[in-house]
């Protein structure tokens, strides 16, 4: 019988006067630190839990956040939500994604405005889901318009595998699934955002393994801690980060060794590569683009592809933000989202204009709902 | 009867007097509308509130309730959060051809049990059945008039220094519909219920009643931003004070809501003056023990959450459709 | 979009799919993507309809305790507890696997 109840891996983690006892050693190391830390949190899930539990307001005034692009929604490029729209509008298709892809707007709508106009959208959270959609609809081409990071890449693989074990032939897949490592390369030999420290991500390491984070501290020599997504996670991982640079040794520590490990998860990584390889390029919305940052399917499974399918009516142009947006700074902390002059005025969560706006993880969305 | 309601039903013929006379008279007898005339005849004498509301909740049957049940609580709640006692009430049926009998004598039994515990009476009504794809299944329309039993109940009066109580734990009513519509199975039940009681307690207590609302949709998030904005002041929340219930929590986490913005069918929000918050706590904890004061009124503008650990955000207005942060 | 929510198995069935509890509610989720056993009483985390790895509960009690500890020192208004204490017994440190070395 296990002393460990459910609940505790919550109210733990989330324990008030844990949260304080952290914040007093935080303010008392950090006092002996001889520059500013300046920290990158990853992950939208980070940035949401600094932004909802305060902890921006927890820390001594030389520790700086600074909010990285690791929410898949807002980095998706309005060209490929073009995409969602127009396949969604091709004869016979059901177009499944997950959760809040469909209120990010593309360059003129928005998937949930597609749907309002009576097309077949149907926003998932669970990528399972889509087996039981194509089951009970055969006559139908069930397209997955499938985005994520790393967390949410080998659900996509799960669902194909098992598709192909059912003999399941109605669905496709329209592949944006992004990695983490690449844009952090990216932001770092950009140089300009003076980042002395890492927050990396909690579920991307569980999947990927803390050992992807290494290059930061291998090539950057920049202290990384894989964080949980609690409060009481961020706090450690802040006090971790704040030892680290006191003893000038910086190196991949995991604080969230209840799930993360340094290899990740061996057979979600394989069955990843099974099904999907690396893009030459992706275009990040505010980042531009960078090289080899997300997968596409193998061409062996071409019949699959909604990209290849249906590439003589998707359309390709880029599209840029709203000229005043200046997401693509935010993105690499040379910004705060208080700094753009569209901030909560014309752009709010119900109408955003830029990328940092559109989900619940973006920056300048956490901001305006916690923060304003 | 037949088993399923034709559109022969809503034709105002032959039909339709037997549905009248052996459904809706035999559950919701009482001489005034049994009398059978174009409008209700009944006796006012000073202040009367008057409320309307549709409900349209899919599914029809929850756990804790069903759409009949929140057609007669909620409007009874709306007069009751006005100070006034539920009395006359109006039912408007929009049936979908096709529907089944029991399904509807189901929702007519459940409503006349309702209207029971308060003492009010349907006194006029309507039927009218549309063909299949018009509505889904059946929605209900109910008015409802009642006595102000006290007056000045307003979102226009919160004054700084008033304090803020929740008559019970939190998005109960919201969760169970929400893990219906994303279909996982929650052991919540909905909240939906009849609040004249706590309500009529803390008048006859006395209780400085500055204003009351019941937090249906937008939840307690809607009510705080409309008080705010309504009496021009700020309010301050104490997180941990807010009663939120384990299983409301657990379907929170996997959809990313915020139980605050989560719609209760039988929790209100009242605000009294600062000498009668202890007083009207104790009350309200009599009815439901997790009752509980959790904030004040203060300068600003803005409904501010406090954390247990002294950090702050804002309490925004829930915006748009409620998707699941896969994120 | 990482969020993964910790959940307790309640039943595994042959379809290798799993009903776990989220504090009182409940779904079905995919084993797909766990390579070891899965069974009733183990704590593990779900994202979009798939448990994605097991929680380990020696780790999450170890840190529960040290929290605890934390807490309760920062209550006595005393530093009894060093910020090194908050380094468990093997240590957070990640050290590339051996093998390579060798």
């Amino acid at each position: 019988m296990s002393n460990l109840t459910l609940k505790d891996l919550y109210t733990k983690f989330r324990d008030p006067a844990t949260i304080k006892a952290l914040a007093k050693e935080i303010h008392k190391l950090a006092d002996k630190l001889d520059e500013p830390m300046r920290v990158m949190e990853i992950c939208g899930g980070h940035t949401h839990t600094i932004m909802k539990y305060g902890i921006k307001q927890l820390m001594p005034e030389n520790i700086e956040f600074i909010h990285g692009p690791g929410c898949p929604v807002c980095v998706m490029p309005k060209e490929r939500i073009d995409h969602a729209i127009t396949l969604a509008k091709q004869p016979g298709v059901i177009l499944t994604t997950l959760g809040d892809m469909i209120r990010v707007p593309g360059s003129k709508s928005s998937l949930a405005k597609t749907r309002a106009d009576g097309y077949d959208i149907r926003p998932l959270h669970s990528t399972f889901d889509v087996l039981n959609i194509a089951k009970k609809n055969p006559d139908k081409k069930v397209i997955f318009f499938a985005i994520g990071f790393e967390t949410t890449t080998p659900m996509t693989a799960a669902l194909m595998k098992r598709a192909f074990n059912e003999g399941i032939k109605n669905i496709y897949y329209h592949i944006n699934h992004v990695l983490t490592p690449p844009p952090m390369r990216a932001i770092m030999d950009s140089g300009e955002a003076r980042i002395n420290a890492f927050i990396a991500p909690s579920h991307v390491s569980v999947i990927i393994g803390a050992k992807s984070y290494q290059f930061l501290v291998d090539e950057y020599n920049t202290p990384v801690v894989v964080a949980g997504f609690e409060p009481v996670d961020v706090m450690e991982s802040i006090l971790m980060l704040v030892k680290q640079k006191l003893q000038n040794y910086p190196r991949v520590e995991n604080q969230y060794k209840r799930a993360a490990t340094w290899d990740g998860n061996v057979l979600a990584q394989q069955m990843t590569e099974e099904f999907m390889e690396i893009r030459d390029t992706f275009r990040w919305r505010g980042l531009g683009d960078i090289p080899k940052s997300a997968l596409k399917l193998k061409d062996k499974y071409a019949q699959f592809d909604a990209e290849k399918i249906y590439a003589n009516v998707l359309p390709n142009e880029h599209i840029d933000d709203h000229k005043l947006c200046i997401c693509g700074k935010i993105l690499k902390g040379l910004a705060k989202p208080t700094d753009c002059k569209v901030f909560g005025t014309a752009c709010t969560p119900s109408s955003p204009l830029g990328s940092c706006m559109v989900s619940d993880e973006g920056a300048c969305n956490a901001y305006y709902r916690y923060a304003r | 009867m037949a088993d399923k309601i034709t559109l022969a039903y809503g034709g105002g013929g032959e039909e339709t007097n037997k549905l009248i006379n052996e459904l809706f008279y035999k559950h919701f007898n009482n001489d005034i509308l049994t009398s059978a005339e174009d409008a209700a005849v009944v006796n006012a004498n000073g202040k009367i509130a008057f409320t309307t509301d549709s409900f349209t909740v899919s599914p029809l049957f929850f756990n804790g309730g069903n759409i009949g049940k929140l057609a007669i609580a909620g409007t009874c709640n709306d007069l009751a959060m006005m100070g006034a006692k539920p009395e006359y009430i109006s039912c408007g049926f929009m049936i979908e051809e096709g529907l089944d009998f029991e399904t509807l004598e189901k929702i007519v039994k459940t409503m006349s049990e309702e209207l029971s515990k308060v003492g009010a009476k349907i006194v006029c009504g309507d039927t009218k059945v549309v063909p299949a794809g018009s509505v889904d299944k059946i929605f209900i329309n109910t008015s409802g008039i009642g006595h102000i039993k006290k007056e000045n109940i307003s979102a226009h009066n919160l004054k700084k220094g008033d304090v803020i109580l929740v008559s019970r734990d939190i998005g109960k009513h919201g969760s169970v519909i929400m893990a219906h519509r994303y279909n996982v199975e929650t052991t919540a039940q909905s909240d939906c219920k009849l609040l004249w009681d706590e309500v009529n307690a803390l008048i006859e207590a006395g209780i400085d009643i500055k204003a009351l609302r019941d937090a249906t949709r937008g939840g307690l998030s809607a009510v705080l931003n409309e008080w705010a904005n309504a009496s021009d002041v700020g309010i301050e929340i104490e997180e941990d004070k807010v009663p939120v219930s384990d299983e409301v929590t657990g379907l929170c986490e996997i959809f990313g809501f915020e139980p605050m913005d989560l719609a209760n069918e039988g929790a209100f929000i009242v605000a009294v003056s600062q000498n009668d918050a202890k007083k009207a706590e104790e009350l309200l904890k009599k009815f439901n023990s997790n009752a509980s004061i959790i904030g004040t009124v203060t300068d600003g503008n803005r409904v501010v959450l406090k954390s247990p650990w002294g950090s702050s955000r804002y309490i925004e207005l829930p915006k748009g459709e409620l998707l699941p942060r896969i994120c | 979009m990482c969020l993964a929510i910790p959940s307790k198995v309640l039943k595994v069935d042959e379809n290798n799919m799993a009903e776990v509890d989220t504090l009182g509610v409940k779904r079905t989720v995919s084993l797909d993507l766990i390579q070891e056993e899965v069974k009733p009483g183990d704590y593990v985390l779900i994202h979009v309809g798939y448990a994605m790895s097991k929680i380990d509960e020696k780790f999450a009690l170890e840190s529960i305790e040290v929290y605890k500890q934390l807490a309760e020192a920062a209550a006595m208004e005393e530093d009894a507890i060093s910020p090194e204490k908050l380094v468990n017994e093997d240590g957070p440190l990640l050290y590339k696997p051996k093998a390579e070395d060798e």
